[in-house]
C-alpha cells in the first residue's frame, strides 16, 4: 500500500450522458515520493487527470484513491500550479504565498496566532526558489519566471503530500525553464513530496521524472509506462547524452503514433 | 556620448518651456471654449433669448447667486443621496447576481429590460407614490445610476480565472472563501470604475425629476427660468450642473486611483 495515488479504470464524461468522453479506462499508480510525468497529444485529457486526482471532478465510473482514501470531494493534501501563475495582483508575493493557509482547514484557525512562523516558512521557500527578498513586491513587479517561482511556493506552503503541476513552465523561455527544472528537481529531493507533472515537453519529462505515462488521444487512457533509468541527482548535462535522447525520441514516436490513431 | 552629458550651460528656461502644458491644458481649452462661444454670439449677433454669451451667463450667476446656490445645493443633495443608495444597493445586488451562474443568467435579462425603460417615464409613478419634491428626485437618481454599478460588480465576480478557482477549491475552499479572498477584491476595480459613470448618470436622473416634478433644485429653476424667457439663467443652471458633475467625477476618479491603484499596474488594466 505504498501508492499515494491510484486510479482504476476511470471514465470521465463531460456534459451529461451524450457529452464528450475525456478519459476512458484510465488506470495509473504513483508511489509516495515518486516523480511522475504525464505526456500525450494535446486534448488527451491531461487536465482532466489533474482534476480527478485533486477531487475537483468525481469520475462517473472507476475509483480514484489518494493517500488511502477514495476521492469524493476536493482533497486538501495537494498543491496545484498551472501554466498561468494566477497570482492575485492586490496581494504582495508573500501574501499570495500565504493564501492557501487561509483556506486549508488545518492551518486557517492558527494562521493569525502563528503568523510569524508561517511567514518564516514562506520566506524559506522563497529563498529555495531564488526569490529571497521579493516577498514584499507585488506580482506585477515580477517577471513571468519569477511569478512562476512564487506560484511554486504557493503550491508548497501548506506542505502538501502531492504536488500537481499542469505545464507550469510552458510560457517561459528556454533558459528560465531549465533553471526552474533544477528548482523543482531540488525541491523534490529536499521535501520528499510526490509530484505529478503534466507536460508537452518531452525533455522536461525525461529530465525530471522517475516514471513517465504516455496517454492516448481522446478519450484518454495510459498507452505505456516508462521508467526513467537515470541516476539522481541529475545534471542538465544528461540532456546531451545518447541515452537521454533515445528516450525522448522513443516517447516522441509513441505520441506521434497516438496522434495518428486519433 | 560623454561630450553630450557634460554640464550644459546654466540658462534660465524660457517661460514657454517652464509651463506644464499637459496640466494647463484643461483650463486653457475651457477658456478657449468660452472665448469661441463669446465670439460666435458677437459675430452672429445672437439675441440673449436664443443664445446668451458667456458674459451674460456669468452675469446671471452673479445676479441670481442666492437662488442658484440654494438650488445647486438641493440638486447636489438629491444626486449624492440617490447615488449613495445606488452604491449600496448596486454593490449588494451585484454581489448577489455574481454569486452564481444561475442567478446571473436569470436576473441579467430582467436588469437589461429594466435599464431600457426611460427613467423619465417612471417619474410620474414615483410622484403618485411619494408626491413631488425631494423623494422622487433621489429615487430617479438612484434608479438611473445603480445599473452600471450592478453590471460591473457582477462582471468582476463572474470573470474569476477558472485556474484560481481550481487552486482554491482543491484546497477545500467554500464558495464564501472564494468570494471573500478573490471575487470581491477582484471586482473592486470594476466597482470603482463604474462609480464615475454612475455619478454622472445620477445627475441626469435628479435633474430630470426636478424638472418634471419638484419645486426645488436646478432642474426646477431652469424650467421656470425657461418659462419666463430668462435664457441666461437657464444657461447659468447648466453651467452649475456641469461644474458639479466635473467635481463629483474628479472625486470618484481620485477614489478609484486611491483604492485600486494595483489594477492600473497589473494586467487587469490592459
Amino acid at each position: 500500500m505504498s501508492h499515494l495515488v491510484s486510479i482504476d479504470n476511470v471514465d470521465m464524461r463531460y456534459g451529461g450522458a451524450s457529452g464528450t468522453l475525456a478519459v476512458s479506462g484510465l488506470t495509473m499508480r504513483v508511489d509516495k515520493r515518486e516523480f511522475a510525468a504525464v505526456v500525450g497529444p494535446s486534448g488527451c485529457g491531461k487536465s482532466t487527470l489533474m482534476k480527478l486526482v485533486t477531487g475537483l471532478h468525481i469520475p462517473q465510473t472507476g475509483v480514484v484513491v489518494v493517500a488511502g482514501q477514495q476521492v469524493t470531494k476536493p482533497v486538501s493534501i495537494v498543491g496545484m500550479a498551472f501554466q498561468n501563475p494566477t497570482m492575485l495582483p492586490w496581494r504582495t508575493t508573500l501574501e499570495n504565498i500565504l493564501l492557501p493557509l487561509e483556506i486549508v482547514e488545518k492551518h486557517r484557525h492558527r494562521l493569525r496566532a502563528n503568523k510569524k512562523e508561517y511567514v518564516e516558512k514562506a520566506e524559506r521557500l522563497l529563498e529555495i526558489v531564488g526569490l529571497k527578498g521579493f516577498g514584499s513586491k507585488f506580482p506585477w513587479q515580477l517577471s513571468g519566471g519569477m511569478q512562476q517561482r512564487a506560484n511554486l511556493c504557493r503550491a508548497l506552503i501548506h506542505e502538501p503530500e502531492l504536488l500537481m503541476l499542469d505545464e507550469p513552465f510552458g510560457a517561459l523561455d528556454a533558459f528560465t525553464r531549465e533553471e526552474l527544472w533544477c528548482v523543482i528537481r531540488d525541491l523534490h529531493a529536499a521535501q520528499g513530496v510526490t509530484i505529478i507533472l503534466v507536460t508537452h515537453d518531452l525533455r522536461e519529462a525525461v529530465f525530471l521524472a522517475d516514471k513517465i505515462f504516455v496517454m492516448s488521444s481522446r478519450p484518454g487512457r495510459i498507452l505505456k509506462e516508462h521508467h526513467v533509468p537515470f541516476e539522481r541527482p541529475r545534471d542538465l548535462e544528461i540532456m546531451y547524452q545518447a541515452g537521454f535522447n533515445d528516450m525522448v525520441h522513443e516517447l516522441h514516436g509513441e505520441i506521434a503514433k497516438a496522434r495518428v490513431a486519433a | 556620448m560623454s561630450a553630450v552629458l557634460e554640464s550644459p550651460p546654466v540658462v534660465a528656461k524660457p517661460v514657454m518651456a517652464r509651463i506644464n502644458w499637459v496640466k494647463a491644458a484643461p483650463w486653457l481649452y475651457t477658456i478657449a471654449l468660452f472665448v469661441a462661444w463669446e465670439l460666435l454670439v458677437i459675430a452672429l449677433d445672437m439675441p440673449p433669448t436664443v443664445l446668451p454669451a458667456p458674459t451674460d451667463v456669468f452675469g446671471a450667476i452673479a445676479k441670481y447667486w442666492s437662488p442658484i446656490w440654494k438650488n445647486s445645493i438641493q440638486t447636489l443633495y438629491t444626486t449624492t443621496l440617490g447615488f449613495a443608495i445606488a452604491v449600496v444597493a448596486g454593490l449588494a445586488i451585484g454581489l448577489f447576481i455574481g454569486w452564481s451562474k444561475t442567478i446571473y443568467a436569470g436576473l441579467y435579462p430582467l436588469m437589461i429590460g429594466f435599464n431600457a425603460i426611460p427613467k423619465v417615464a417612471l417619474v410620474p409613478i414615483l410622484v403618485i407614490w411619494f408626491g413631488i419634491g425631494t423623494v422622487p428626485a433621489v429615487l430617479t437618481a438612484f434608479l438611473i445610476s445603480f445599473f452600471p454599478i450592478v453590471v460591473n460588480v457582477a462582471t468582476g465576480l463572474a470573470t474569476i480565472e477558472p485556474e484560481t478557482e481550481d487552486v482554491l477549491r482543491a484546497l477545500g475552499a467554500k464558495k464564501m472563501d472564494i468570494m471573500l479572498k478573490v471575487g470581491i477584491p477582484r471586482s473592486m476595480p470594476y466597482f470603482f470604475g463604474s462609480l464615475k459613470v454612475a455619478i454622472t448618470l445620477a445627475f441626469v436622473g435628479s435633474v430630470v425629476s426636478e424638472t418634471v416634478a419638484s419645486n426645488y433644485g436646478l432642474g426646477n429653476m431652469m424650467s421656470s427660468a425657461q418659462s419666463q424667457f430668462n435664457v441666461p439663467l437657464v444657461f447659468a443652471g447648466l453651467l452649475m450642473l456641469a461644474i458639479e458633475g466635473i467635481v463629483m467625477y474628479a472625486i470618484m476618479a481620485w477614489l478609484e486611483r486611491r483604492m485600486t491603484g494595483w489594477a492600473h499596474r497589473s494586467t487587469m488594466a490592459q
